[in-house]
């Protein structure tokens, strides 16, 4: 999937994370986590997997973490992709 | 479906769909099963997004130690199919569905079930049916409804929605719903599966809340639907049997037997007539505290219903 739009998923409660997706030349991804010293590279991972089962090869990820678990990274990562596809 | 009335749904506890915080406490809740909601907890904007985490969630949450089942959207809405596709991969145990207003409407999700039993590879009748009664033409319709497909194990009443249907005010007394309430239970009842009760709003009125669970208890409700983990320690207290109802069960147990010996299926029994509806109340009183780990007791059904 390509990233089209400008999109976002997710809430800023607990164990949630907000997604903010737009379209780049290449692949960006930034996160910003309440456990991003411990947890960082595993989330990065954690995108980076879903990502690529979307086949999504660029694009801006913006995150933002409020120690969401993988169920949840994958799931407001899925959904802001696909928002990102309507007009 | 003969023996789904001793699978314990007391405590039935809503869930909303699109917060992560509440669906991974779903393990550690103490209640009997779970409503995970993807309809009126979720906002019009977010139901994409819920029905992603609620397939992802239900998935990973293999160690099952409770029944979950989801709340989907009417099957009118546009999001009511959807929902489904994309939730039953995950394979909950079934699906409450709101709006049941009509048999039809139950019969058309028993069709979409079956067709996405077969394409899962899942033995048909995997996926069961809570059906929502909350109108007027729900009420009317439940002994219908409760009879229409061998997928509906309970009939869950709602009374905000069913109030909204009448045009009145829901009470704390809820002298508004004794006829509904009642009708409902008959249906459920006379098709042999389980009846849940509606919903309580007010979390901080725990005083109120234990009334009507006492209430809905003795009027026939096998569980109730509730809104917060709050609830549910006092629907358990109010559903277990008392120590002195179990004692007392025992003794009709033991009664109708020494009856049998002597050759009549009626005795006294501390003055009391013991007959043979007494002796199956008493056997749900045993059967109800064995399944709650009260009592350890063996009870064939030929002690209930004597030998032929």
């Amino acid at each position: 999937m390509e990233i089209r739009n400008k999109a976002q998923a997710g809430t800023m409660q607990s164990s949630d994370m907000m997604v903010f997706v737009e379209a780049a030349d290449e692949l960006i991804i930034e996160i910003d986590s309440t456990v991003f010293k411990q947890f960082e590279h595993l989330i990065r991972q954690r995108i980076e997997q879903q990502l690529k089962v979307l086949d999504v090869s660029r694009g801006r990820i913006r995150v933002s973490d409020r120690g969401a678990l993988d169920y949840a990274i994958d799931a407001r990562i899925e959904t802001a992709v696909r928002r990102s596809q309507e007009g | 479906m003969s023996d789904s009335g001793f699978v314990l749904r007391r405590s039935l506890l809503y869930v909303p769909g699109n917060m992560p915080s509440m669906l991974q406490n779903v393990p550690v809740f103490d209640c009997d099963a779970v409503f995970i909601d993807l309809e009126d907890a979720v906002p019009l904007n977010e139901k994409d997004a819920a029905r992603n985490l609620v397939s992802r969630f239900i998935a990973t949450y293999t160690e099952r130690n409770k029944e979950v089942f989801v709340r989907i959207n009417a099957l009118d809405t546009e999001w009511g199919l959807d929902d489904l596709k994309k939730v039953l991969p995950s394979l909950p145990d079934g699906i409450r569905l709101p709006k049941a207003d009509t048999p039809e409407i139950v019969e058309r999700l028993d069709t979409l079930l079956t067709e996405m039993e077969e394409a899962l590879e899942v033995e048909i009748g995997t996926f069961k049916i809570i059906p929502s009664i909350e109108s007027a033409l729900g009420v009317i319709n439940s002994i219908k409804i409760a009879r229409c497909s061998s997928r509906v194990i309970a009939l869950a009443f709602g009374a905000e929605d069913y109030t909204a249907s009448m045009e009145i005010e829901r009470t704390k007394s809820g002298e508004e719903l004794f006829h509904s309430r009642a009708r409902v239970l008959w249906a459920a009842k006379a098709a042999g599966i389980q009846v849940i009760d509606t919903i309580f709003a007010d979390v901080g009125d725990m005083e109120s809340f234990r009334t009507e669970v006492a209430l809905v208890k003795n009027l026939g409700f096998t569980g109730k639907s509730l809104v917060n983990p709050r609830q549910i320690d006092v629907v358990h207290e109010v559903f277990a049997p008392q120590a002195n109802e179990i004692v007392y069960a025992q003794q009709v147990i033991e009664a109708i037997i020494q009856a049998r010996k002597m050759g009549t299926g009626v005795i006294a029994l501390n003055g009391k007539m013991v007959d043979a509806p007494v002796v199956k109340r008493a056997a749900r009183v045993i059967k109800t505290a064995v399944s709650q780990g009260l009592l350890e007791y063996e009870l064939d059904d030929e002690v209930i219903y004597g030998a032929k």
